[in-house]
């Protein structure tokens, strides 16, 4: 009898634990942070058009699954690492954040990744540039989408040198960001027969580029490649129009471009520049049809999305699809887990995967800037030069020194 | 500041006056019990500001020296902090000490070059100064440039008690702060600091009668210097980094800001003046845009129509000291 | 062709024209700050955000009116001129009476809005100039490739440099100028409107330092930012050439462009630094800086 009553009750504990569960999963809700630069040097990059991004991908879940409610917050890091870090830990600890997107700065993602880890939490790293995060510093609560310094040394260094530009001169921002894009492009150029012919590191925010350009013009190096990113590109891609630099016959590599600083520049000036990119918002139909959307829900007029926005827009869209499938939000590493099992699809990207060690997997674009007058409307800035496929487009799996990857 | 037309905090009066020792009281209390209602990371960032800007006050309202390069001693005290402790081990509180030495050496060789001139020379020659330093941090491969020292573990407190709770933090930071403050405020009411007042009010008088201006100058900077390196390197340990914000250039602007809005030269300004800029920043984060607006509107409001801060014009109106 | 410590003699020709070229550029944006202190005895934060003023009004007028560089030249200073005379007769009037440095925080103050504000409007990236068809292109000089452009940098930055001094040092008006500063209530007593004379120089040291952003919108990037990034630059120089002597900021921001061309040369990570080492060394020597006085 007590044997009877004991199933008994086990049996109504469990029911009412499953039930429990069951309503829990009914109308749950998930709390989504969008941590950007809204106020400085990025804010054309990730920004509100990162929120806006993640405001469709919601929309475009919530088409397909209505029971998911979905919340989104946003802030501001400021470009600093402790400003991030706190409004991480704050959005973590006390205001049931279940997942972080975008940061566009390698130091803060940096630092936002181990707090993830720590409170086991999930960040979807748009932003930042540097593939430590899916290299040494991985970890299971980390996915690292839109692009990253591998893909770009790789696909600007490898085109260049296949198509000539064989000997190189580096320009480079004097610091970490800096440093490792110029590795890894030398490494390219070296492995495909092409030579480094010497460099110059300039500290961050120059204005003047002068006399580097000077430097870079006198070795006479096929291609000058620019390790450098926002303000500092710019100035060197504007001053090198000055000192005839293209049009004394050498090639300018930007390492690091997004159509923001193309549109800072001008197209007059920055005709002919090669760039990589993962997306660009006027390469097909659905691109631009999402662009509209884009600009509908917040995306700053008269700028176009680049292709972090569009990361942010395919890595909440995914998140949100793995926590329907595992039905629940709280656990990071699981969610992470299942959308590494799960392959991806959005009318973005199309379809991709997320590999063990953290890195998204998608094709990889050579663009060259139009002349002025093969540009038909604002923001019609670029050419595909070619398609470097997905199998290709990243770091091997591994190279990258990533201790969840088991050799 | 000499030459102002209104007094910026009383002049020799008594230590100890009934108001201030009320004030004390309650602040005590009242950060005592803040963590059962506040989020304690909020309250330490703020009290790690609020012993930079009672630094920064010791030199402003009571030798009348406005230094624009303060962030110099913050910064590099948070990053020896946060190296000691994570490249060498030390316990947190060697690691605090050392580091805010380190601060205080930096505040002599700054001082020394500083102190030579006054006025907007002095102010200018330390932003300068404070500009190189940025610059030397930016390009020291210890601090790791604009990534900065990150995943600093707190470790434990004298190797005992581990900091890792936030609760046992925040009273760690307290005690350190309430001691520091009281310091500060020993130095304000001792002889020495009438010598700094009376330095800020007529620096030749002083000279004529015998004491050696510069000496008392340096010292305070140094004191000064010391305290804010205090400050930076709690700050290490609260949040587990230090990165380049903390040595730029705006980061002095803030600590202006902080005791301009509570008040330059009231004993409890730059404390109110801290917490209300923190708490700003903290509200405003959603509008993320408008936040240097908006303190670059308080500044000029501040400095136009509200130069006794927050704190000033209580007590001013009170007619009591604070 | 022979070589000075390792590097080749036509390298280092060029890159000490260049140099000198920056170094022109940074005298007019000092003069502009040399000027108001001066004078008037205020350190003008809101310098380097007048300057970026300059270089967005230049764009804006090209966008909405067409006119273009050569127009840009004289409307944006007089624009950006007359923000800066409103700015003093509403704000800074009210602060003579007290101790300078509450001029320095309210400029200080002022540059965070106008940066803000900027930025919030525009974005951070920066705006497309182009630079005038007249002045493109350039010379080979046999030793390097000089662009036109930055002859007439030279040329201007000298031409304006020059003609500021004289009319402060060297004309009636300036001596006036200078005494108003000394003796307000003595110089008022001969008839002299000082406070106009005041508030008409902060907005001649404002139009120069908006001169100076139209200068840079070609070859520069237009963003919000690039006034703070370049004041502080600027501050060092002044404070070298002695914080009130005009000349001084001239030969200083020559000297420092032609320091910073040899460490861009030799040691380019610590070309940023280089100018504030030589500040270090100069205070401890002559705490007035090289032209100072007292």
């Amino acid at each position: 009898m007590k044997k009877v009553i004991g199933a008994v009750a086990a049996a109504a504990v469990a029911l009412g634990l499953g039930a429990a569960a069951y309503a829990q999963s009914g109308t749950q809700t998930v709390k989504i942070g969008v941590l950007s630069d809204m106020s400085s040097l990025y804010q054309d990059i990730g920004g509100p058009g990162s929120v806006a991004a993640a405001k469709l991908a919601v929309e475009d879940f919530n088409k397909i699954n209505p029971n998911l409610k979905v919340e989104i917050v946003s802030g501001d890091h400021q470009n600093k690492p402790d400003v991030g870090s706190s409004i991480a830990t704050k959005w973590f600890d006390a205001d049931g954040v279940d997942m972080i997107v975008d940061i566009p700065n390698s130091g803060v993602a940096l630092a936002v990744s181990q707090v993830a880890a720590n409170k086991n939490k999930v960040f979807l790293a748009n932003g930042p540039a540097s593939s430590d995060l899916t290299g040494a510093k991985c970890n299971p609560n980390t996915i690292h989408w839109a692009y990253d310094t591998w893909m770009l040394a790789n696909g600007t260094g490898k085109a260049m040198v296949k198509t000539g530009g064989d000997t190189w001169f580096f320009l480079t921002a004097d610091y970490a960001f800096g440093h490792a894009l110029e590795r890894d492009t030398a490494a390219v150029v070296e492995k495909n027969g092409g030579k480094v012919l010497g460099k110059v590191r300039h500290p961050l925010n120059t204005s003047d580029f002068s006399s580097f350009l000077l430097q870079a013009q006198s070795s006479k190096a096929k291609v000058i490649g620019l390790a450098n990113a926002g303000g500092d590109t710019i100035n060197s891609i504007k001053q090198a129009a000055e000192f005839g630099i293209v049009k004394g016959g050498q090639s300018l590599a930007g390492l690091l471009v997004f159509s923001s600083d193309v549109n800072a520049l001008g197209l007059e000036t920055a005709q002919g520049l090669v760039l990589t990119a993962t997306w660009y918002w006027d390469m097909n139909d659905a691109n631009r049809e999402w662009t509209k959307r884009w600009h509908a829900a917040g995306g700053p007029s008269g700028k176009v999305p680049t292709m972090i926005h569009a990361g942010v827009y395919s890595s909440v869209l995914h998140y949100l699809k793995a926590v329907a499938a595992t039905k629940q939000s709280k656990d990071g590493a699981a969610v992470v887990a299942e959308m590494k099992k799960m392959p991806t699809d959005d009318i973005l990207f199309g379809k991709g995967t997320v590999r063990e060690d953290g890195r998204k997997i998608h094709p990889a674009y050579l663009f060259e800037v139009k002349k002025p007058s093969e540009s038909k409307k604002p923001g019609d800035f670029y050419k595909l030069r070619a398609t470097i496929p997905a199998d290709e487009a990243f770091r091997p799996l591994k190279e990258g020194g990533c201790p969840l990857v088991k050799s | 500041m000499a030459n102002a037309t209104e007094t910026i905090g009383a002049s020799a009066s008594p230590a100890n006056s009934k108001s201030e020792m009320i004030a004390l009281a309650v602040m005590t209390v009242v950060l005592v019990i803040a963590p059962a209602v506040v989020y304690p990371l909020f309250l330490m960032k703020a009290l790690c500001f609020a012993l930079f800007a009672c630094a920064f006050n010791l030199l402003i309202g009571y030798v009348g020296l406005l230094s624009f390069g303060h962030a110099l001693f913050f910064g590099w005290a948070s990053y020896f902090s946060a190296h000691l402790l994570k490249e060498v081990g030390l316990t947190p509180e060697l690691a605090i000490i050392v580091a805010t030495l380190g601060a205080g050496a930096l505040g002599v060789v700054t001082g020394l070059l500083a102190i030579r001139r006054q006025g907007i020379y002095f102010a200018m020659i330390t932003l300068a100064l404070a500009q190189m330093m940025f610059f030397f941090a930016l390009q020291a491969p210890f601090t790791h440039g604009e990534d900065g020292i990150q995943g600093v573990q707190r470790g434990k407190l004298f190797g005992l008690i581990p900091l890792g709770n936030e609760i046992t933090m925040y009273f760690f930071v307290l005690v350190v702060f309430l001691a520091a403050f009281l310091l500060i405020y020993r130095i304000i009411y001792s002889p020495f600091g009438e010598v700094l007042k009376a330095i800020r009010e007529n620096e030749p008088r002083a000279i004529s009668l015998g004491y050696k201006t510069e000496r008392y100058k340096l010292l305070a900077f140094v004191l000064s210097a010391t305290l804010a390196g205090l400050a930076g390197a709690l700050k290490a340990v609260v949040f587990q980094l230090a990165s380049l914000t903390d040595v730029h250039w705006t980061m002095s602007g803030e600590v202006v800001l902080m005791t301009l809005v509570g008040g330059l030269g009231t004993v409890f300004g730059p404390v109110v003046g801290a917490f209300v800029i923190v708490a700003m920043q903290s509200y405003l984060a959603g509008f993320g845009q408008w936040v240097t607006v908006i303190q670059g509107a308080i500044f000029v409001i501040c400095v136009l129509l509200f130069r006794r801060g927050i704190v000033g014009e209580i007590a001013n109106y009170l007619r009591i000291r604070l | 062709m022979f070589e000075i410590f390792g590097i080749p003699s036509q390298a280092l020709f060029g890159q000490l024209l260049i140099g000198l070229i920056n170094g022109s550029f940074y005298a007019l944006l000092s003069l502009g700050l040399a000027v108001i202190f001066g004078m008037l005895n205020i350190i003008n934060f809101a310098h380097g955000a007048q300057y970026m003023m300059g270089a967005f009004v230049a764009y804006l007028v090209l966008q909405y009116t067409g006119i273009g560089y050569w127009g840009a030249l004289i409307v944006a200073p007089i624009i950006v001129g007359i923000t800066g005379i409103i700015i003093e007769r509403t704000m800074l009037k009210q602060l003579y009476k007290l101790d300078h440095l509450y001029g320095l925080l309210l400029t200080f103050g002022l540059a965070l809005v106008i940066e803000g504000v900027f930025r919030n409007y525009f974005g951070a990236s920066g705006l497309p100039y182009q630079m005038p068809p007249s002045l493109a292109g350039g010379h080979n000089l046999g030793f390097m490739f000089l662009p036109n452009y930055r002859g007439w940098v030279v040329g201007a930055s000298l031409a304006v440099c020059l003609a500021t001094w004289f009319v402060i040092e060297k004309t009636r008006l300036g001596a006036y100028l200078r005494a108003a500063t000394e003796n307000p209530t003595l110089v008022r007593s001969f008839g002299i409107n000082v406070p106009r004379m005041i508030t008409l120089t902060y907005g001649f040291g404002v139009a120069l330092a908006a001169f100076a952003g139209v200068m840079a919108a070609p070859i520069y990037n237009v963003s919000p930012q690039m006034g703070s990034d370049i004041i502080i630059v600027v501050f060092a120089v002044v404070v070298i050439g002695g914080m009130g002597s005009i000349m001084g900021a001239i030969v200083t921001g020559f000297g420092l462009g032609v320091a910073e061309g040899l460490t861009k040369v030799f040691f380019p990570e610590a070309s940023s630094t280089v100018i504030f080492v030589i500040m270090a060394i100069v205070l401890l020597i002559r705490p007035a800086g090289l032209f100072g006085r007292g």
